[in-house]
């Protein structure tokens, strides 16, 4: 790695402060699994690294009924799964942050950092869409919230500007009846690269036989994280059953414009589009229905 | 150049200061700076665990963590896990298992070990498995490694 210089500012304004003052030079740090990596292999570059996990705001998990959750971004994965509030309210949101890496890499990575490296393939992503996450930012010019389905540009790239943080996620209260999952497919059990994953979040009427909402977000299939707004609108209204479903699963595999690499071909992913999309919506239906 | 930092930290209990450039993983540190060669590199970017240590009450890879973030934190390494009277019951176990081959990978699998077993003695093979899927090992086919936490657990409760 190239020489750097490191500083631990304690408060959002110090964090700002030094953001600005190297420019696109300098470089945010939550957990470093993947920022410590990409500048050991030359893949990023930077002069100044600074280290997020001493602001107060960055490391803080709030839930409350009425506002929904709010996840400092440099708060590691392992808080999330251990949080009473986040078990009980938000397990489409467990379901990533319990199969992200190892328990060594939960132990250090953030959803905040998952977000701003914004690879195609971010585990964290699609779930945090799915549940209508909006990412609050900080800046030199002052602060402003982009939803997460509009976070990501392109394959580690964001509406982040030079010097602006990503200060939290803000995830709304779950509605009534409602549930989400997130799934991946990857050829071993733990710790690889999703070929292809798929997050849903579903809200029932109080029968728990119509949909009244859905959102769908897909990963691994395109230059982004994909929000497919036709499959879940698709769903809105509908009584459930395997056909609705079943044309949600067909909108969404629409939506995936995957490429074929090592990983996986074309045909593949979009196969497994579908196939996630029909697990994703019957898990979520099961947690909305309070069956599981 | 950027200098040297100054860095306070606890290792293994004892209060410890030392000089490292901000780019030095822990990892860096621990072997070349501190002279504490037990926790191994094996990949450098995080995949393999041999580099494994616990770091304010959790594990992580040390080569994922800079040498300056150790300031005020409380880390354990491989170094720290027997006692003066002894093995720790987990490095019993993996010698009486024959847990071991060439034993690059031996001090993460140990670290990451006790982190579970001071945590949940009564863990299930599954949830030992999916534990220790951090830690890669190319000799023994992980079944012996499994063996001896098992036991371990068994050795801990008597
Ligand atoms: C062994 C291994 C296994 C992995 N497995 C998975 C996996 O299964 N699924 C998966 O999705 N990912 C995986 N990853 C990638 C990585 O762990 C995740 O993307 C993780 O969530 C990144 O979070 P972090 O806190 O470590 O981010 P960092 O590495 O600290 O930061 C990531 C990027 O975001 C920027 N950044 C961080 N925080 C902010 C902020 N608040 N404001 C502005 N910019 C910021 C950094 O500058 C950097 O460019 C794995 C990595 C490793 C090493
Ligand atoms: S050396 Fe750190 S995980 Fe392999
Ligand atoms: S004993 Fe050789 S890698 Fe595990």
């Amino acid at each position: 790695m190239e020489a750097i210089e490191f500083t631990t500012p304690k408060t959002i304004d110090e964090a700002v402060q030094a953001m600005a003052s190297k420019g696109d030079r300098a470089r945010a740090l939550a957990g470093g699994t993947d920022l410590l990596v990409q500048l050991r292999g030359g893949r990023r570059s930077a002069d100044l690294v600074v280290d997020l996990k001493e602001v107060p705001e960055l490391n803080e998990i709030s839930y409350r009924p009425g506002s929904g959750l709010t996840i400092g971004a440099a708060t590691p994965c392992y808080r999330l799964y251990a949080n009473a509030d986040v078990a009980a309210n938000y397990p489409g949101l467990v379901d990533s942050a319990s199969l992200i890496g190892s328990i060594q890499i939960q132990g250090r990575a953030s959803f905040g950092g998952n977000l701003c490296n914004s690879a195609p393939s971010a585990d964290a992503i699609p779930p945090m869409i799915a549940l209508g996450a909006v990412a609050n930012i900080v800046g030199p010019s002052g602060s402003r919230q982009v939803p997460v389905e509009d976070f990501c540009t392109g394959p580690g790239r964001n509406v982040l500007e030079p010097g602006e943080l990503l200060v939290s996620i803000n995830i709304p209260a779950p509605a009534a009846n409602s549930g989400a999952n997130y799934l991946r497919f990857i050829p071993r059990n733990e710790m690889d690269i999703a070929v292809a994953g798929v997050g849903s979040a579903v809200v029932l009427d109080a029968s728990g036989q119509n949909f009244v909402s859905a959102r769908i977000a897909l990963a691994s299939v395109a230059p982004t994280p994909v929000f497919s707004k036709a499959a879940g609108d698709s769903l809105a209204g509908k009584a459930v059953s395997d056909e609705a479903i079943e044309e949600a699963a067909r909108l969404a595999m629409e939506d995936a414009k995957p490429i074929t690499d090592m990983r996986g071909t074309i045909r593949q992913r979009i196969h497994l589009v579908g196939v996630l999309t029909r697990r994703t919506l019957n898990n979520a239906i099961k947690r909305a229905r309070g069956e599981e | 150049m950027p200098g040297l930092v100054h860095v306070s930290t606890t290792i293994n209990g004892n209060p410890t200061d030392f000089l490292c450039e901000p780019r030095q993983s822990l990892l860096e540190v621990l072997r070349d700076v501190l002279g504490m060669t037990g926790t191994k590199e094996g990949c450098n970017d995080g995949n393999c665990g041999a580099c494994t240590v616990v770091f304010d009450g959790r594990i992580v890879t040390s080569c994922l963590v800079l040498g300056v973030e150790a300031q005020d934190k409380e880390i354990t390494t491989i170094e720290g896990v027997a006692t003066p009277e002894g093995l720790h019951p987990v490095q019993q176990a993996f010698l009486e298992n024959a847990a071991l081959q060439c034993g690059i990978c031996t001090p993460g699998f140990i670290v990451a070990t006790k982190a579970l077993l001071d945590r949940e003695p009564d863990a299930d093979e599954g949830r030992i498995r999916h534990w220790l899927a951090g830690n890669l090992c190319r000799c023994t086919g992980y079944d012996k490694i499994v063996r001896a936490v098992l036991d371990a657990e068994d050795k801990m409760k008597a």
